[in-house]
């Protein structure tokens, strides 16, 4: 069996000293996990050596890590790949979990952020009245659907390493956001409107995330937060036409419609069309307030005011052409693997097809998709006046705040 | 000091119903967990939740297969109230927010499951307990006005008063080291099995049988004691488990020659037969040269139609890819039989009371007896919320009925000598990982899917002699942040006292019956052994044996084949 050599961040807060790494070699074969070298080291050398861990097969979400530098559970990390990731013999690191406070060596305070983000959305189902004498009838696709959000195992890989968090620790974030759409997108629930305006207005909320796709790295169990909160977006924005007051939900139209007549992204244009155009009252104040960053890009020639002004490209025709064909089809679909499969080109059924060149241009929707996105019932009419943004959840009198 | 009307221990499935059942009973409730309640093992509980509910089907039905897959050793009375309660129970699930899946009529959808004669197996894909878990964790923290977490707390000690009442125990915060009384007017314990008694296990590494040893520790009757399931289908290596769902939904079994081997042993049933009787099949095909040369059999999913596989089985299609290399969907996997749960546990009534009052048990460290001789695969979630729901109840109403006790904090005292003992120790002797690994190694050798009287008694030898070693087993943690170290010296002594009576039981049980299997009393022998072993500590720290009968209401014993 070969060697591996892992370096582990230590930590005692009893101590009163630095974190500090520490290292330990231990033979193992190449599939086994990093938790089973880290608990070996913990049976032969160090009881103690700080990890929670249980299952030991990515199910109970105990031993979320960072091992290289990237957060995962160790049990389903197999050493071979962990080594060949730390590159050239260099050893194995595994340190504590990001955007957590460290209580000691690999154990986090999840309490204190992730468990408090989750009791942000209201995290139980509000029932859709009356409660029938037997089961609710929904579709099965939409239990099929929800599953993927269910999967989560609360590990906080995703929490670890949120771009979004680590700039605005009040961010709801991807594993609170993915429980959100288990309950936005279960037909049983009452108030997917009153969920998502909340998480809409919230400015910690929807809008919050910057797409940078670490989550869905990160995630063990392929629930891919971020797509969640983009179909939370996707029934917010244009389901349920929520505006919210952060102005989330009218710059991802204006950014869509700015590619589509663009091709590539026109800045300029981007910041008033956000706010309704640069005629609109609402675009000034926000114009000025930009100013500042305008200069300062100009004066670092980030930018050059006429490239700025006069953007002179225009869609090509393939671009309006994935447009056109998204457009086309009958109904919204929905990336979810436990529809469509798993980084497997046969299960993908549902990704546009984009022509070449040398093809036909007049593009047919494609064939009746195999497997169907889940349909949502037609949402209802929101209501006339718009109750005001909540900034705090409106938990029922038991429930807990934070 | 905190005090609660119900003291629960353990916050999976059967400790979290009790908790939000004592809590709609209007009582006050404390949930005390080592772990987070949703790392609670019933995270992986797989395959799903049987209950009656189709049209078609009936509770008698259901009642009458656990009966006959208990090897007729499960007390009817109390199958019976599982299985009149179970419909009731699953539509709570599915009204408290469990994502079931449904039928392509949009009703609650079912999977055909061992030893059941009708598919009525309620299911979340192939992360059922999961589901349920992570949803009564919701309903817990919109509660949490009636119930306290105590989360990542260990218990050290149940506390008795002089009348020998359970009045509450003493809890370690892992976080601080801090050790506190739980004054109680009633105990649940819901902690879970004792699955790391053998290696390998299906269990995860929290599931050492605190609460089987707690309560034999203060005068609780063990009972099924020798009652332990070993699964067909696990992994070889890590003894990880492929969910009798495959089966369910279609795959099969075959031996090396490609041989679908259950249509000797089960003709009707083949592979779905119950668990003891495929988990000896499969062990005989393997003894008796049959099997792969790593030890094993093949479990073939490809039987399973792609999509379905895709959508309802894919945790294990992530198992069979992360721990086996094996993509599930394309080729056979090798698979084993491999320790999964135990039947047996703290002896309760249907309300869950145990022989100590005021203490009660819930869910797998109990035994009602529900599953007898083998439980049938998705029967162990139902139990635990039936029994669950049922103990928080009743030790609701017991509450109503007394004062708070009061426990004298110099009890605490005593329980911190404990600790510092152990804290104390001189390095050196052996690692506790070690006696672990001895202890586990060897159930697994001799008391498995196949037992005889030798081999239990050179189990229990080795066992007396790791009792010996267990207490001076070195320690390296003298801290009082998440010290593992101690907690894992204070485990070791439950898992050994576990395995004490398990040995005990088997050795005293000269027949074969359900999961215990006698080579050398190889037949059920229901005139001398159609009744329950109970174990208790006896006088000198020794396992006692005593009988109780088995409760048989309308099904009389009879010849068990499938």
């Amino acid at each position: 069996m070969p060697d591996y050599t892992l370096k582990i961040r230590r930590y005692d807060p009893e101590s009163g000293e630095a974190a500090y790494w520490e290292e330990h070699t231990v033979e193992l074969k190449e599939h086994s996990s990093v938790l089973e070298a880290i608990l070996k080291v913990k049976a032969d050398e160090d009881g103690s050596i700080g990890i929670r861990c249980s299952c030991r097969a990515a199910i109970c979400g105990s031993c979320g890590v960072r091992i290289n530098g990237r957060p995962g559970l160790a049990c389903n990390t197999h050493l071979v790949e962990a080594s060949q990731r730390a590159g050239d013999g260099a050893p194995i690191t595994v340190e504590p979990m990001g955007n957590m406070p460290v209580i000691r060596d690999l154990i986090v305070d999840m309490d204190a952020v992730h468990w408090k983000k989750i009791r942000r959305v209201t995290p139980w189902l509000l029932n859709r009245e009356p409660i029938p004498e037997r089961e609710y009838i929904v579709p099965h696709e939409n239990m099929v659907d929800v599953t993927q959000s269910m999967a989560c195992i609360q590990c906080g890989a995703c929490v670890s390493d949120c771009l979004s968090m680590e700039v605005d620790p009040g961010f709801i974030g991807p594993a609170a956001l993915a429980k959100a759409y288990r309950f936005v997108g279960d037909p049983r629930d009452a108030e997917p409107f009153e969920r998502l305006k909340d998480l809409a207005e919230d400015e910690h909320g929807l809008y919050d995330c910057t797409h940078c796709f670490n989550c869905i790295d990160a995630c063990p169990k392929g629930v891919a937060p971020m797509s969640q909160i983009m179909r939370l977006r996707r029934r917010a924005g244009n389901d349920f036409e929520i505006e919210d007051r952060n102005n989330g939900s009218r710059h991802e139209h204006a950014f869509v419609k700015n590619i589509q007549r663009n091709g590539l992204l026109h800045e300029a244009d981007l910041l008033p069309d956000s706010y309704g155009g640069k005629l609109n009252p609402r675009a000034a104040p926000e114009l000025i307030e930009s100013m500042p960053t305008v200069i300062k890009a100009v004066a670092r020639g980030k930018v050059t005011p006429a490239k700025a002004l006069l953007h002179q490209h225009k869609a090509p025709k393939e671009v309006k052409q994935i447009f056109k064909t998204i457009e086309a089809r009958p109904e919204r679909e929905e990336l979810n693997l436990y529809i469509t499969g798993y980084e497997d080109a046969e299960d993908r059924v549902d990704v546009p097809h984009v022509p070449h060149t040398d093809e036909p241009t007049s593009l047919q929707p494609p064939d009746p998709p195999v497997d169907k996105s889940p349909t949502f019932p037609a949402p209802e009419p929101a209501p006339e006046s718009a109750p005001e943004p909540a900034p705090e959840p409106a938990p029922e009198p038991e429930s807990e705040s934070e | 000091m905190p005090s609660h009307d119900v003291l629960i221990i353990g916050a999976g499935l059967a400790g979290q119903r009790a908790a939000l059942a004592a809590a709609g009973a209007g009582a006050s409730v404390a949930v005390v967990s080592k772990v987070h309640p949703v790392r609670s093992h019933s995270v992986a509980a797989a395959g799903g939740i049987n209950a009656a509910l189709n049209p078609g089907d009936s509770w008698e039905s259901h009642a009458f297969d656990t009966v006959k897959g208990s090897d007729y050793l499960g007390d009817q009375d109390a199958i019976e109230i599982m299985c009149r309660q179970a419909p009731e129970e699953v539509l709570y699930l599915e009204h408290i927010g469990v994502t079931f899946h449904r039928s392509e009529d949009g009703h609650l959808g079912t999977r055909a499951f061992g030893g059941a004669s009708q598919a009525r197996t309620f299911y979340v894909a192939d992360i059922t307990g999961q589901a349920i878990l992570h949803v009564l964790y919701e309903q817990l923290m919109k509660h949490s006005g009636q119930v306290d977490r105590y989360e990542e707390w260990f218990t050290t000690d149940l506390l008795r008063d002089d009348d020998g009442h359970c009045v509450g125990a003493i809890c370690r915060n892992l976080r601080d080291g801090r050790l506190e009384v739980f004054d109680a007017k009633a105990v649940i314990l819901a902690s879970g099995g004792a699955g790391q008694v053998f290696k390998p296990t299906t269990n995860g590494l929290i599931v050492t049988g605190d609460g089987i040893a707690q309560a034999y520790r203060v005068g609780a009757k063990l009972m099924d004691m020798e009652m332990v399931q070993y699964h067909p289908t696990t992994l070889a290596e890590n003894g990880f488990l492929i969910t009798e769902g495959a089966r369910g939904e279609g795959a099969w079994l075959l031996n090396a020659r490609g041989e679908r081997f259950m249509e000797k042993y089960a003709p009707n049933k083949l592979d779905l037969a119950s668990r003891d009787v495929v988990s000896r099949a499969a062990q005989t095909e393997i003894n008796e040269g049959r099997g792969f040369p790593d030890g094993t059999v093949a479990l073939d999913i490809t039987k399973v139609p792609r999509k379905r596989t895709l959508e309802a089985l894919r945790e294990i299609v992530n198992i069979g890819r992360d721990f086996a290399g094996v993509d599930i969907t394309r080729e056979p996997i090798h698979i084993r039989p491999g320790m999964h749960y135990i039947m047996g546990g703290v002896k309760t009534d249907s309300f869950g009371e145990t022989t100590v009052p005021g203490l009660y048990a819930a869910g797998e460290v109990a035994c009602v007896s529900v599953h007898g001789g083998n439980r049938l695969g998705a029967n162990s979630l139902l139990d635990t919320l039936v029994f669950g729901r049922r103990a928080g109840e009743h030790a609701a109403g017991r509450a109503k009925r007394m004062p708070m006790p009061s426990t004298p904090s110099s009890r605490v005292a005593d329980a911190e000598e404990t600790i510092a003992a152990i804290i104390r120790r001189p390095a050196g002797g052996r690692r506790i990982a070690a006696i672990k690994d001895e202890l586990g190694t060897t159930m697994n050798r001799y008391c498995a899917v196949f037992r005889d009287a030798e081999g239990l008694a050179e189990a229990q030898e080795i066992v007396r002699r790791l009792k010996e070693e267990a207490p001076k087993a070195g320690i390296d943690d003298r801290g009082t942040v998440f010290n593992q170290d101690v907690i894992a010296a204070i485990e070791l002594g439950y898992m050994l006292d576990v395995a004490e009576t398990i040995l005990v039981a088997a050795q005293e049980r000269k027949e074969s019956r359900g999961a215990q299997f006698r080579t050398d009393f190889p037949e059920r022998n229901d005139e001398e052994w159609l009744k329950h072993i109970d174990v208790s500590l006896g006088d000198g720290g020794v396992p006692t044996v005593d009988y109780s009968p088995v409760t048989i209401t309308r099904w009389e014993p009879q010849e068990r084949t499938y």
